[in-house]
């Protein structure tokens, strides 16, 4: 079993993946703080409007703009910080508006463009364009080279094909370049058309009402001069996705269906040719082999040390509770590791505190950095 | 009735658990989801049900909204004559148009939750619902999803389509008929989570929120007395027994943490909040939703 250090060895960028309530914003949080700890400059960055990394990272608020995590209060944690942690929560319609201005030829089209209401829709709105801003961002930062790792907390997309076919559908979007031509009203364009197009979006105009289609329009010939830059960018940004410093984790929960999500968002990984660095499976019932201890008349045994029969009885069908729940992580856990025939399964237990600041974290870093023997030995301790 | 809260909260369980008592009182009731996942389905052990209605239980139906079916739908509705909508769906321009346009699926898909709720269906021969439940997809998307028909209305000022979308808006907030349930789970950062999504839901959509679903609580199995005897009895003892009083310790520490949410989010939000209890069931099936659903109050 690999170990979460050996996986990042060399890595730039860590992207954490997942379904929604599997704790990535917390795993990404966790991460970042550990390889900081270590001495590497890191910066964690997340998507979600939710003030949970900020919360969790003792900071007032996140912005656009990374800050600085105090290590005095890691350090209270117990925990030595070597390095540096900063964090920052992406605007994606401010990064989209940085974006637009940096690719604009003249302030006109940029002005042309920022005051579309379309614009305005698919900057804030659009499925995909918060992560495609995300990827930007990252690269962004990537190419600056302030920091030693990028920490990516991905957006709790109900559908992980989102999220890998976000930059490219979003320059399909903003080429449009079959659309912009029969946007044109006339000229040319109506000429070779024909007239089944015409019918066509006068079907559709009927339907959606003139004006927004005007301002389709209106958005498609204010953007005709930034569509190469945009290209050249994504370009880019997937090349960066899959450089071999970039590692893609998953993150996911024991119970069957964030299973089966894991499973299905590797094989996307791997169509995608993206590198997949390992998974991570969070509040696992752990560990599953020392709660099947067998005992006789376990009851019995816990009643003759207690010296009260029904809390004797209580505590042995809670343990069975308790063990049931262990064995079906253990069982989905197997399935996981061989679905995606990875070295690189870790899973961190179920703790008896919620996890939601500083010393929930440093208290996870300790089974996330962990090697394969020190978890089993961690796991014998525990139960 | 829209369930909504962040992801891995439960929703499709409460859902499902809603949708089980409505038919059990003898309400004609449908569950709808708007992802490809079909959790519901799963749920009954059911085969994908995809755009169709099909019957789970006795008056419980289950139906998977897909936006692009949804779409043909309404075209299929609208434009009366044939040729023209062969003309439509065949034209690359107007499904590059449909995809295009900012919000249009999310629209249909409220289109779709609309013509189920009406008691004069649009489908012909479609069947009458007393209850149409969505299991809404997770908050972060949760909030912009319901407001999609007003942000629509909003852009295209003319046409049919804008005065369906005010008409969308109105069926959402009208407090008589729609109401919606936040499920939240009893952990710091969902709680807080759930507090600000009431507040989205109540101020910025204007729906009713009715009720709070505190999913997930664990029982109170152990009282503080015995708390320390385990807890002794963990330091001194060895194999299963040691492990017994370790996991009654855990659920005794989580049993009362959790309950310290509760007290929160009860302060926190203005809707009466039920709570539901932690199921230790390995996997969630049809059976452990009916027994949530006697509790939902």
């Amino acid at each position: 079993m690999a170990s979460l250090n050996e996986v990042l060895d060399g890595k730039s960028i860590c992207i954490c993946a997942g379904s929604g309530g599997v704790g990535k914003t917390t795993t990404s949080a966790a991460i970042a703080t550990g390889m900081a700890a270590q001495g590497l400059k890191v910066c964690v960055l997340t998507i979600d409007p939710a003030k949970r990394l900020a919360d969790s990272l003792g900071l007032e608020e996140l912005g656009n703009e990374a800050r600085r995590v105090d290590p005095a209060l890691i350090e209270e944690q117990g925990v030595e910080m070597k390095g540096e942690l900063w964090a920052m929560m992406l605007d994606a319609k401010a990064t989209f508006d940085e974006l637009i201005a940096r690719q604009a030829p003249d302030e006109e089209s940029r002005d042309r463009v920022l005051n579309n209401r379309i614009y305005q829709q698919i900057s804030s709105a659009l499925a995909g364009s918060q992560e495609y801003m995300a990827m930007e961002k990252l690269f962004e930062l990537h190419t600056e080279g302030e920091f030693d790792l990028l920490v990516l907390d991905t957006p709790p997309t109900r559908n992980a094909l989102d999220f890998l076919d976000a930059p490219k559908r979003l320059t399909q979007f903003i080429e449009g370049k079959s659309l912009r031509v029969f946007m044109k009203p006339t000229g040319l364009a109506a000429k070779v058309t024909g007239r089944g197009v015409s019918v066509a979006l006068g079907v559709f105009k009927r339907l959606v009402g003139f004006d927004l289609l005007a301002d389709l329009a209106e958005f498609f010939n204010a953007f005709s001069g930034m569509v190469e830059g945009f290209q050249a960018r994504a370009k880019r940004v997937n090349k960066l996705l899959a450089d071999p410093e970039t590692c893609f984790l998953v993150v996911c929960g024991p119970q069957g269906e964030p299973i089966d999500e894991a499973v299905y968002f590797h094989r996307k990984l791997v169509e995608a040719k993206l590198p997949f660095g390992g998974v991570i499976v969070n509040k696992v019932h752990y560990p599953a082999d020392e709660l099947r201890a067998e005992v006789e008349d376990l009851p019995g045994a816990l009643a003759e040390k207690l010296g009260d029969e029904a809390l004797a009885k209580r505590v042995a069908a809670n343990f069975a509770d308790y063990q049931a729940l262990a064995e079906r992580d253990a069982r989905n856990i197997d399935h996981l590791a061989g679905e995606l025939r990875t070295s690189c399964v870790i899973r961190v237990p179920y703790l008896d505190e919620d996890v939601h600041d500083l010393h929930g974290l440093a208290d996870i870093d300790r089974y996330l950095f962990a090697t394969a023997e020190e978890r089993v030995e961690m796991a014998a301790g525990r139960a | 009735m829209i369930v909504t809260g962040k992801g891995g909260v439960g929703k499709t369980t409460v859902a499902v658990a809603l949708g089980l008592r409505a038919a059990s009182e003898g309400k004609r009731t449908i569950v709808c989801e708007v992802a490809s996942q079909e959790n519901a389905s799963r749920i009954f052990d059911h085969a994908s049900v995809g755009f169709h209605e099909v019957e789970m239980e006795e008056n419980l139906w289950s139906i998977s909204i897909d936006p692009d079916e949804s779409m043909r739908e309404y075209v299929l509705l609208q434009l009366k004559v044939r040729a023209m909508r062969d003309l439509l769906f065949r034209s690359r321009i107007f499904n590059y148009l449909a995809a295009a346009t900012p919000g249009l699926k999310e629209l249909v898909t409220i289109g779709k939750i609309w013509e189920l709720a009406q008691l004069d269906r649009k489908v012909k021969s479609g069947r009458k619902y007393d209850l149409v439940i969505l299991d809404a997809p997770a908050t972060g998307h949760g909030v912009g999803f319901l407001q999609t028909p007003r942000t629509f209305a909003s852009i295209a000022r003319v046409g049919p389509v804008h005065s369906q979308a005010e008409q969308l808006d109105r069926f959402i907030t009208d407090h008589e008929h729609t109401g919606t349930a936040i499920v939240a789970l009893p952990e710091e950062m969902p709680v807080n989570e759930s507090v600000s999504l009431e507040k989205d839901l109540r101020d910025e959509v204007g729906v009713s929120v009715d009720r709070v679903y505190l999913n997930g609580l664990y029982p109170e199995r152990f009282k503080k007395s015995e708390a320390e005897r385990l807890s002794a009895l963990a330091e001194s003892e060895n194999g299963a027994a040691r492990a017994a009083a370790r996991a009654a310790l855990s659920e005794y520490g989580r049993a009362k943490s959790q309950r310290q949410q509760l007290s929160r989010l009860k302060k926190g939000v203005s809707a009466p909040v039920k709570t539901l209890p932690f199921l230790f069931e390995p996997e969630l099936d049809v059976e452990a939703a009916r027994s949530l659903a006697g509790k939902l109050g």
